[in-house]
């Protein structure tokens, strides 16, 4: 056990966001959920907005993120996170607020609430998390499993003639007007969470101005579902995943 | 003695059946009776047919839903043919001519024919044919008064047509004295 | 609850009235989508709902709509929405979410024929999804049953009042002829339902308190028993709140037990019967959960029969033979699919079971 007099004489380079609890996370080793719930921690800390924060959480791997985030929350059925957080903001329109879902649930059965959401303009950050994969019910194919790729319902290889294309939802969300701010990011590299970060931060930021939906794509790995090491799974997301869904800025608010 | 009054007010969309049963049950809530209206509803009130009963009690109303009634008000043919064999024995049918080749063969009902339209025409506002009719109802039944009817007009219209009461005041009248004239039976 | 009731009477359809009633009992939001024979609701609060006092929101589905409801009921504020009957079957879901999380809300359901897309007209046939549940899992809603525009006006303030109190959603469940007809009423004034922003909510954490968290989860099974015998308990409690109402039950020989459209038509069908000399009673039922099962026990006692009139293919009367245990013949007399039966369609049945009983004695 270290001595408290000896930890005083050390630096303090890190420590982790005040607003993250001390469960343990349940998250698989290597997933990047872990790294974007900390992510927006972090930013709540900066802001100084953990009072006047509400999360909605989504059904799939980041369903017990409540665990981890002490700042009020509610757990949405499956696919209706962005439904429950416009809820929540027309009713509490000085609360930030900002909703938090997977692939599967955000770009299958949550299409029509995630499309209306930002077609209101709905005054709240949506964050999609993209794996691919459906993580939590076994690794099952997803509206964004690439073509070929296999799943436990695609176990020979996702095919265009039964299954149809992967779904680029943000590009599609970010033609409508209501979306103020579209972009897509990853957390598989150290400049990529540190860019991720500040699109979080810009987007409470716009959401304090009631400029409109906030909408981030991050595309993140699933070890555990894709059959990899953690290393290896980033890899196989720069070489596969990022070609189909391209980091960076899609709709940024215009000028003046 | 209770007084309840059974109406069914009928015909086509357009020809304002809603409203006049809406301004008779007004007219009864402004002399104090128990009334409930009863509109028929959805897709058939755009352009098809369209009915409402309305009830008038001097006590509580029971069943909001009527199976035979003390007036029919049937300005259409497929109106006469659905609503003439609910008038009651001794009742009032009263129809419009201009609508209405088949008219009811009943013998034990009072029948009132009248060219509520074409008068209405006469006066140069085809929408007051309503109001004709409705004076004629009220001209029949010992219902309501007309200063209620008026009253009424005010509750019903929206202010921007408040214009229009002293129209459909004249188009009650007239009404009136029609049913004085044309009873058949 | 203390109500205050305006002066003026006024003639408006029962859907306007449960509209108005809604903006005074000072509700915080509404979400909705329109459906005949409710879309008066969505329109009249619409027009009339000041922005400053609360949020109207046509939703994108019903499913959007209810999940608004679960949000914005999470958050502590008093919020509702209305449908007819297959959008009922779409919020199933989020109610049994809502339900789980102990959230308070309004739910109106003014139904309509089924199965399938079905007519507009009236219809009780949702009385099982909505006594009995209706979503997935474990779970009661207070359901409350209107007979007239009064009642839908009314019971807005009872069902909220109740919601909160229990913290458990409250069904108005209504139909196409109380929503569409006009009827005199006198509504409730504002202030009769006083509002308090409750401890539970998820509005943003306060400093040095645990945080608030809205979920309806479990990994462990002994919790989510838990959690169960928690709404349980709750629903054994709720049964005090059980309300009827009797009409000539002295005496009665046949007692007909029925619930909001299909009661008013009875009444007529009673009034008929007793004036040709028969012996009718009449239970209504005005929760229709919880269910007035002792008092209808009682009276199955006293009784030589009793019939059960519905607008659907039988659904209440199993509740009604349920409690009568075999204590009297239970007759049953329903129409489906939007049709409704006259009082002399009711009042022949009645003569019927008359001529049966006097034949058994």
């Amino acid at each position: 056990m270290i001595n408290k007099c000896e930890i005083e004489d050390l630096e303090l380079v890190y420590e982790k966001p005040k607003t993250l609890t001390d469960t343990p996370m349940h998250y698989c080793p290597g997933c990047g959920h872990g790294v974007i719930n900390k992510l927006i921690m972090e930013v709540i800390d900066e802001l100084k907005i953990q009072d006047k924060t509400v999360g909605v959480a989504p059904v799939g791997c980041a369903v017990f993120e409540y665990r981890y985030m002490d700042i009020d929350m509610i757990e949405a059925p499956h696919g209706r996170a962005s439904a429950v957080a416009t809820g929540v903001k027309r009713v509490n329109p000085d609360k930030y607020v900002f909703s938090y879902q997977g692939d599967g649930d955000l770009a299958a059965i949550g299409t029509s609430e995630t499309i209306h959401t930002v077609n209101r303009g709905e005054n709240i950050l949506m964050l999609f998390i993209n794996n691919a994969i459906y993580g939590m019910t076994g690794g099952q194919m997803a509206p964004t499993t690439l073509i070929g790729q296999k799943t436990s319902t695609s176990p020979f290889g996702r095919s265009v003639k039964n299954n149809g294309f992967p779904l680029n939802i943000t590009e599609l969300i970010s033609k409508l007007d209501g979306a103020f701010y579209v972009t897509r990011h990853s957390v598989h590299k150290p400049n990529s969470v540190r860019k991720l970060k500040k699109a979080i931060q810009k987007s409470f930021e716009y959401q304090k101005e009631n400029k409109g939906t906030c909408f981030i794509e991050v595309i993140s790995n699933c070890p555990a579902g894709w059959g990899m090491t953690p290393l290896k799974s980033n890899e196989w997301l720069e070489e596969n995943l990022i070609p189909k869904y391209p980091l960076g800025d899609i709709k940024v608010p215009t000028k003046n | 003695m209770d007084k309840i009054h059974e109406i069914v007010f009928a015909g086509f969309g357009g020809q304002g059946i809603l409203s006049m049963g809406k301004i008779l049950a007004y007219a009864g809530l402004e002399e104090g009776y128990e009334v409930c209206w009863l509109p028929s509803y959805g897709p058939e009130m755009r352009g098809g047919t369209a009915n409402c009963s309305v009830i008038i009690s001097s006590r509580k109303i029971l069943s909001p839903i009527s199976t035979k009634y003390d007036c029919g008000i049937l300005l259409n043919q497929p109106s006469m043919d659905k609503f003439e064999s609910k008038i009651k024995s001794c009742g009032i049918c009263i129809y419009e001519k201009a609508e209405i080749i088949k008219v009811t063969e009943r013998e034990d009902i009072n029948i009132l024919g009248l060219s509520a339209f074409e008068e209405a025409q006469k006066m140069e506002v085809k929408q007051v044919a309503n109001m004709i009719v409705l004076g004629a109802l009220i001209n029949n039944i010992n219902i309501v008064k007309i200063e209620s009817v008026l009253k009424a007009l005010e509750d019903v219209l929206p202010a921007r047509h408040h214009h229009l009461i002293p129209l459909n005041k004249k188009a009650l009248l007239k009404g009136m004295e029609l049913a004085e004239k044309e009873f058949i039976h | 609850m203390n109500m205050k009731y305006d002066n003026n009477v006024k003639l408006m359809k029962g859907n306007e009235a449960l509209a108005e009633a809604a903006i005074r009992a000072e509700i915080d939001g509404y979400f909705g989508y329109p459906i005949t024979p409710q879309s008066e609701i969505l329109e009249y609060l619409s027009k009339n709902f000041n922005e400053e006092d609360g949020v109207v929101l046509q939703a994108e589905s019903e499913i959007a709509a209810i999940n608004m409801v679960y949000g914005a009921a999470g958050s502590g504020k008093r919020v509702m929405t209305s449908t007819s009957s297959p959008g009922m079957s779409l919020m199933l879901e989020g109610i049994s979410y809502i339900t789980a999380a102990q959230l308070p809300c309004l739910l109106v359901n003014v139904s309509r024929g089924g199965p399938g897309l079905g007519t507009i007209q009236p219809s009780q046939a949702d009385y099982f999804q909505s006594t009995k549940g209706g979503g997935h899992g474990d779970y009661r809603l207070i359901v409350l049953a209107p007979n007239s525009v009064q009642e839908m006006a009314d019971f807005v303030f009872d069902a909220i009042y109740l919601a909160e109190k229990y913290r458990n959603p409250a069904l108005i469940l209504s139909d196409g002829t109380l929503g569409q007809m006009m009827e005199k009423v006198r509504l409730p004034e504002k202030g009769s339902l006083p509002k308090s922003i409750p401890e539970w909510a998820a509005k943003g954490k306060i400093k040095n308190k645990e945080r608030n968290i809205i979920y309806t989860s479990a990994v462990d099974p002994t919790v989510m028993e838990n959690l169960n015998k928690e709404l349980q308990n709750k629903y054994a409690l709720l049964q005090q709140e059980v309300r009827y109402e009797l009409s000539q039950i002295e005496d009665a020989e046949i007692l007909i037990v029925a619930f909001g459209l299909s009661a008013r038509i009875c009444s007529k069908a009673q009034e008929m019967a007793n004036d040709n000399g028969l012996s009718v009673g009449l239970l209504r039922p005005i929760t229709l959960y919880p269910f007035p099962s002792d008092t209808i026990y009682k009276l199955a006692q006293k009784v030589q029969a009793i019939l059960v009139v519905e607008l659907s293919a039988g659904q209440m009367v199993e509740d009604v033979k349920l409690v009568v245990n075999g204590s009297c013949p239970v007759f049953f007399h329903g129409r489906m699919g939007g049709e409704v039966p006259t009082p002399d369609e009711i009042f022949f049945e009645l003569k019927k079971i008359t001529d049966k009983q006097a034949v058994k004695n």
